[in-house]
C-alpha cells in the first residue's frame, strides 16, 4: 500500500471513489420479503388449481388454464416466484461459489433460468388464455 | 484489484463453522429451507412443462400425464408438494422472525417444529384429497 501510494498521483480519496455502497441498501432483501408474502396466497390458489386439474383431460385443462381469473392467478404466481427464485437462488450461488469467473457464470445461468422459466409459463397461460 | 498477497496476510483466528456447532433444530430447518427453496427453483420446470404442454396440444398433456402417471413423476411430483409446502411454511416462519416475533426459547422451537408437522401434514391432506376427491393423478 505505502509502494502505491508514493509511485500513484492518485489522491487516498480518488482511489477509494466509487469502492464502496452500490447504493442498492436493502433492496434484494425487501423484494424477496415481498415477493414471499405475495406467494403465501398464490402458492395456496395454484395449488388449488393444479389439484382441480387431476385426472382432466387436455380439453378440460385448457379451459380451467384459460380462464380469466385462473390465469391471471397463475401469471401472478409465476412473475412472483420467477423473481423470487431468481434472488434467492443468487444468494445461495453467493455463499457458496467463491471462484470469481464462476460465479460470475453461474449468477449469469440463473437469471437466465429464471427469466426463461417466466416468460415460458407466461407465454403458455397467455396462450391459453387467448386461445390461439 | 482485489489480489493480495497472501504471505503479507496473517494467519487469524476463522469463524466457526457448521461442524462445530451442535446440530438444533431451528439450524437444521434453517438449512432445509435453502435446499427445499433449491429444490423448488427446479420444480419450477414441472410447472412450466405442464404449462407448455397444456399450451402446446393433447399429445404433449397425453406425455406429461403419462409421466406423472409413472412411480418416478409420483415421487417427484409428492416431493415437489413437499418441499413447496415447507418452503413457503419455513418462510412464513422468517416472516413472523423478520417482525421480531418468536424469538423465546419456547416459541423458536414451537414454530420450527409446527413447520415440519405442518409441512408433511399439509402434503399428505393435498395428496389424500387428490386421490379420494379427485379420482387420482394424471
Amino acid at each position: 500500500m505505502t509502494e502505491h501510494t508514493q509511485r500513484s498521483m492518485r489522491t487516498p480519496l480518488g482511489r477509494v471513489r466509487h469502492l464502496g455502497s452500490a447504493h442498492h441498501g436493502t433492496r434484494h432483501f425487501w423484494h424477496q420479503r415481498l415477493t414471499s408474502v405475495a406467494n403465501v396466497p398464490l402458492t395456496i390458489a395454484v395449488i388449488v388449481i393444479v389439484m382441480g386439474l387431476l385426472g382432466r383431460n387436455h380439453a378440460a385443462v385448457v379451459q380451467i388454464l384459460g380462464s380469466t381469473l385462473v390465469a391471471i392467478t397463475m401469471l401472478l404466481f409465476i412473475v412472483t416466484s420467477a423473481y423470487h427464485m431468481w434472488l434467492g437462488m443468487q444468494v445461495i450461488i453467493e455463499d457458496y461459489v467463491h471462484d470469481e469467473l464462476w460465479k460470475l457464470v453461474i449468477l449469469m445461468s440463473n437469471t437466465f433460468f429464471s427469466f426463461a422459466v417466466g416468460l415460458a409459463a407466461a407465454f403458455a397461460i397467455l396462450k391459453l388464455s387467448f386461445g390461439l | 484489484m482485489a489480489e493480495v498477497k497472501t504471505s503479507r496476510l496473517k494467519q487469524r483466528p476463522l469463524s466457526p463453522h457448521l461442524q462445530i456447532y451442535k446440530p438444533l433444530l431451528t439450524m437444521m430447518m434453517s438449512i432445509v429451507h435453502r435446499i427445499t427453496g433449491g429444490a423448488v427453483f427446479f420444480g419450477m420446470l414441472l410447472l412450466v412443462w405442464v404449462l407448455i404442454a397444456a399450451a402446446a396440444g393433447p399429445n404433449a398433456y397425453a406425455s406429461v400425464r403419462w409421466f406423472m402417471e409413472t412411480l418416478l413423476g409420483r415421487l417427484i411430483l409428492f416431493g415437489y408438494t413437499w418441499a413447496l409446502i415447507h418452503h413457503m411454511l419455513g418462510g412464513i416462519r422468517h416472516l413472523i422472525w423478520d417482525v421480531g416475533y418468536g424469538f423465546g426459547p419456547v416459541e423458536r422451537e414451537w414454530l420450527t417444529v409446527a413447520t415440519l408437522v405442518g409441512s408433511i401434514g399439509f402434503t399428505i391432506l393435498i395428496w389424500t384429497v387428490g386421490y379420494v376427491v379427485m379420482g387420482g393423478m394424471g
